[in-house]
């Protein structure tokens, strides 16, 4: 169905962009003195591409569940362009995003929401498809400002990308350039009607079009150094 | 204030001509042989010691890429700029262009900037063929007026239709006043 690190490592990455030293393979001498060979790609990350996650075998438990995943939005703390500005007023005092159940976490895996902030540069959307992979399911991702939509004021430029669900499925779209606080914590309890109807299915959609996310990511990414799922 | 500096320097040095913007700011072109001997001066003897920027244009018109050197003096609270004029198609098939990180070692990532965005080579600059801010690039220098960069993103990026684009004068004009008055 999908690469495994192994084709990956024989193809794309000899062939069209040079491996990142630290991802090679080599000879590693441990303390005790036993050398043994290291291959990064295989031997730190996994190898298996993500699946679907069914839903809880009861729609009351699952309702449960949904219920509770609403509640708890957590937000990974990764700005990628001038949006992030507008979550600090939002994570302090004066709009206080906590007493919504909303916090700001600092790794992917204590975080379950992605805030794509405004504008996302080719080379942090390599960064972005990291974390966002390695975030526990289910995940939600938020595009925040027109950056994210069409390009916004960004729609001709050399090295940004114009829409982001090509590469991430978006579960809300927050227009405005750049929104308010006040819209995003609109745009926030909208997520969470979705997440509550049980429809925050992006981590479910991403695993069912695994390859063609891939494809949408790899045409971009030039020097694609990674493996195929940053688990 | 700047003008008696550059007809003194103009003593010592064949200079090109100055162009004033500021009593604090002026531009002096200047040929390219010269820039070294000028930029030691300025930095040693009349205390320009901070080197603001380094930055190019293209001239595509002109067949020219232009390189400025802004340096600041921060006792004289005055700025002066030296332009060098650089033949675009020489720089094009890899003309090198000498090096001043060793005058000022913040000069070696503005020369790797203009490495990846106009393709201006500073051989001797370290660390000048690393990535700076693109990663694996495969078209011109992308800050050449030549490179379409509408088009490569239309072409590279899947823009979603429906994106509407107006003059804003005209935009307004008919906002403000949709009978014509």
């Amino acid at each position: 169905m999908t690469q495994t690190n192994e084709d990956l490592l024989d193809d794309d990455l000899i062939e069209h962009a040079p491996v990142k030293e630290e991802l090679r393979r080599r000879l590693v001498k441990g303390p005790d003195g036993v050398e043994f060979e290291v291959e990064p790609l295989r031997d730190y990350y996994c190898e298996a591409p993500p699946t679907v996650m069914p839903a809880a075998y009861s729609k009351i438990i699952e309702g449960l569940f949904n219920w509770a995943r609403a509640e708890s939005l957590w937000i990974l703390g990764f700005g990628t362009g001038c949006g992030a500005i507008e979550m600090r007023p939002l994570m302090t005092p004066r709009f206080d995003a906590y007493r919504y159940g909303i916090q700001w976490r600092p790794t992917p895996r204590q975080s379950n929401l992605f805030v794509i902030s405004g504008y996302l540069s080719v080379k942090t959307l390599k960064r972005v498809i990291r974390s966002y992979e390695q975030m526990p399911n289910p995940k939600y991702v938020v595009g925040l400002g027109s950056c994210t939509i069409n390009g916004g004021m960004y729609f001709d430029s050399y090295n940004t990308i114009t829409r982001l669900d090509e590469y991430l499925p978006v579960d809300v779209y927050i227009t405005g350039c750049m929104p308010r606080p006040e819209a995003l914590l609109a745009g926030f309890e909208e997520l969470k009607r979705i997440v509550r109807a049980g429809k925050g299915e992006g981590a479910n959609q991403y695993a069912e079009r695994f390859d063609w996310y891939k494809a949408n990511q790899k045409r971009v990414i030039h020097d694609w150094d990674m493996p195929d799922y940053n688990w | 204030m700047l003008r008696e500096l550059y007809e003194q320097l103009k003593g010592r040095f064949p200079l090109g001509e100055l162009s004033e913007k500021r009593p604090d700011l002026a531009f002096i072109t200047l040929p390219r042989e010269q820039l070294r001997p000028v930029l030691l001066h300025l930095r040693d003897q009349e205390g320009f010691t901070h080197l603001v920027l380094l930055t190019a244009v293209d001239w595509i018109e002109d067949d020219r890429f232009q390189l400025t050197y802004l340096l600041h003096d921060r006792q004289g609270a005055r700025d002066i700029g030296l332009r060098v004029m650089l033949s675009r198609q020489a720089v094009i098939e890899g003309a090198p262009m000498e090096s001043i990180h060793d005058l000022w070692p913040t000069a070696a990532t503005y020369q790797r900037e203009l490495r990846e965005m106009f393709g201006i080579d500073f051989p001797d600059s370290p660390g000048v063929n690393e990535d700076f801010i693109l990663e694996g690039w495969r078209e011109i220098p992308p800050y050449r007026r030549d490179f379409d960069t509408l088009k490569y993103s239309n072409e590279t990026f899947a823009p979603r239709p429906g994106r509407e684009s107006q003059d804003p004068a005209q935009h307004m004009k008919a906002q403000l006043y949709p009978d014509g008055a």
